[in-house]
């Protein structure tokens, strides 16, 4: 176990440089952030000044190492555009994403389980087959558009909903949230909801498939010979049974929600990490960039490590077959 | 002596085959109708220059006199414009027929060029094994634990607009999966005997691979290969609406999309609706082809 461990880890490290090399060099080829930054008018003194405080002048190996050695000092650089730290601006905007991310994957649940469970309970019902047809659009639309849709039904025709931003914040806890307040609730509903579809349909699926193999399982046949009610084979049986294979699927696919939550931000104006690296691509921001990839490639080597840990740890062929 | 007559089985030719293939394919009716709107629009977009009254991309064909004009009413040109018209004058119809073909040219390209990266690195690891295969999956597996739009996103933002640009972003955002598919239905093909038999003739590896291995891995590939295109115009079509894709000059459905999302709070909502309406349709349809003919070709269905 621990020779895989270390093999996992070390390849886990080279995978962390190389995606950071090839970031920062990606990154730079993009362009010129001095152009964008200062007015064409300035004089040529004033311009270089500028190249030299922010180290442009140097090759970009060196800007690589000065990069890397901040890094590990806990400094990922200042942001060009808003003059502050990344790391304060990426987490002064990081909780409305959470906040995000959390009303969307509570809407998915509520909905996608008991939706499943119904399309697996009865699969030929129109109801189940309006289900999965659903869950199919929820899979193939593109968010953006389904996104917009809601903007134009709910806001703008029949104005029950703000159109976008995050609403009013007050104090909960020891964070600032929008949940604590009615209007931050209106204004997170329809972007918590454009971001849940595509995890709804997933999970209906998941949750049908479970279901569909449940009921013609053993365990099942023997509680309903027992003369059980449905409902209590369903709850108190088979959801505990599917359940694991749900949540495993479900939590590799909190990742991909800080994804898609770019899209959702940008269609509802949402200030949240999203909106923030699309600005600084649009912008030309380049160390904002620069950390949030690196942040989030390290973020899916940790994912990806961490099931590769559990996978070995529960099945041991897995670390005796792939050492290395 | 006993007369002995072989009863040879009916050689199934291609055409044989191909009509098998439809009589399974048309049992679902939803399937042929999705068949039958891809079919109409991607002739409709192709053909767009000989059905639709404007260039909308010739700006001598445009006047600024006809912008924002509703659908159904009639313009300048003297012809109505069914689907009304744009912030410069453009007719939405011919707007959308144009940026469909764009879609479809990219949402192809891309989908072959992927097709092609992918078949050669699952084959290769397939066939050879050991640390070749070890290090290309291991590379596959991590770029799938990544969303697809994020790898897009960040390679159309390093490589900037324009359509070879995009085809790009999305084949790198996409090869994975036919290579994973690949690998997999290679690696189950190649314990075989008839590839051991293959690799103990002077035959060249090439040769195994693309002649022999190949084309009995070829049918999971083709409905990965339908879904992927769907996705690729419609992964185009979010790079574009966040504003990294294609510059408005040349554009494609997503642009359109993009461009009218800025005035539907104006009430003017056909400039975003229409273009989203043909995109979402060309999307589901070509998703439910995909999964028609993943029903159809699956050895678990057949008669």
């Amino acid at each position: 176990m621990l020779g895989y461990l270390v093999g996992r880890l070390s390849q886990a490290v080279v995978v962390v440089f190389v995606m950071s090399v090839i970031v920062f060099v990606g990154v730079y080829a993009i362009g010129n952030p001095i152009d964008v930054m200062i007015d064409p008018g300035a004089t040529q003194e004033i311009r270089e000044n500028l190249i030299r405080q922010y180290g442009l002048d140097l090759p970009l190996w060196q800007q690589y190492f000065t990069f890397v050695g901040n890094v590990f000092q806990g400094d990922l650089g200042r942001s060009m555009v808003y003059n502050i730290s990344v790391t304060s601006l990426v987490f002064s905007r990081l909780p409305a994403t959470v906040e995000l991310v959390m009303v969307s994957v509570c809407i998915a649940t509520i909905i996608g389980i008991p939706a499943g469970l119904y399309a697996g309970y009865k699969p030929d019902s129109i109801a189940a087959k309006l289900i999965m047809a659903l869950s199919v659009l929820g899979f193939s639309v593109p968010t953006f558009w389904i996104g917009m849709l809601l903007i134009m039904g709910f806001a703008v025709n029949l104005g029950w909903l703000p159109s976008g931003g995050r609403g009013e914040v007050a104090q909960f806890l020891w964070f600032k949230t929008s949940l604590a307040t009615g209007d931050g609730w209106a204004h997170v509903i329809m972007p918590a909801v454009n971001l849940s579809l595509f995890k709804m349909g997933l999970m209906i699926r998941l949750t049908r498939a479970g279901m569909v193999e449940a009921m013609g399982a053993e365990y099942v046949r023997f509680a309903r010979a027992q003369g059980l009610p449905d409902r209590q084979i369903v709850f108190g049986h088979i959801l505990r049974n599917i359940s694991i294979p749900i949540i495993t699927v479900f939590g590799l696919e909190l990742g991909s929600t800080l994804a898609f939550a770019v899209v959702t931000e940008t269609v509802f104006n949402w200030p949240g990490v999203g909106k923030l690296i699309i600005d600084s691509i649009l912008q030309l921001d380049r160390p904002v960039m620069v950390s949030y990839l690196v942040m989030v490639v390290l973020l899916f080597v940790l994912i990806n490590l961490a099931v590769d840990l559990i996978y070995a740890r529960l099945d041991p062929r897995v670390r005796l077959k792939g050492g290395s | 002596m006993v007369d002995v007559t072989v009863q040879t089985p009916p050689v199934e030719t291609r055409a044989v085959r191909l009509r098998h293939f439809w009589s399974d394919y048309r049992r679902s009716w939803v399937a042929v109708l999705a068949l039958a709107i891809i079919t109409t629009l991607v002739l409709a977009s192709f053909g767009a220059p000989f059905l639709v009254p404007q260039n909308p991309y010739d700006l001598a064909q445009l006047d600024w006199a006809d912008a924002f004009l509703r659908p159904g009413q009639t313009g300048s040109g003297g012809y109505v414009h069914l689907l009304g018209t744009d912030n410069a004058g453009r007719d939405m119809l011919s707007a959308i027929l144009y940026g469909l073909r764009t879609s479809f040219v990219i949402g192809i390209t891309a989908g072959i060029l992927a097709l092609i990266l992918g078949i050669s690195i699952g084959l290769t690891a397939a066939y050879f094994g050991g640390r070749i295969e070890a290090l290309l999956m291991r590379i596959v597996d991590l770029q799938l634990s990544m969303p697809a739009i994020l790898l897009a996103l960040v390679m159309a933002a390093m490589l900037g607009q324009g359509v070879p640009q995009i085809v790009l972003a999305l084949v790198v955002a996409q090869y994975a999966y036919f290579a994973r598919t690949t690998h997999g239905a290679a690696s189950v093909e190649r314990r075989k005997d008839y590839i051991e038999a293959a690799r103990s003739t002077p035959l060249p590896t090439r040769r195994i691979l693309f002649k022999h291995l190949l084309p009995n891995v070829l049918p999971p590939l083709i409905v990965v290969a339908t879904v992927q295109v769907a996705s690729a115009i419609s992964l185009e079509a979010t790079l574009s609406f966040l504003g990294v894709g294609l510059p408005l000059t040349e554009p494609s459905l997503g642009s359109l999309i993009s461009n009218g999302f800025k005035y539907i709070h104006a009430g003017r909502s056909w400039l975003s609706i229409y273009p989203g309406i043909f995109l979402m349709v060309t999307v589901v349809a070509i998703n439910l082809v995909g999964d028609q003919v993943r029903t159809v070709i699956d050895p678990r269905n057949s008669r």
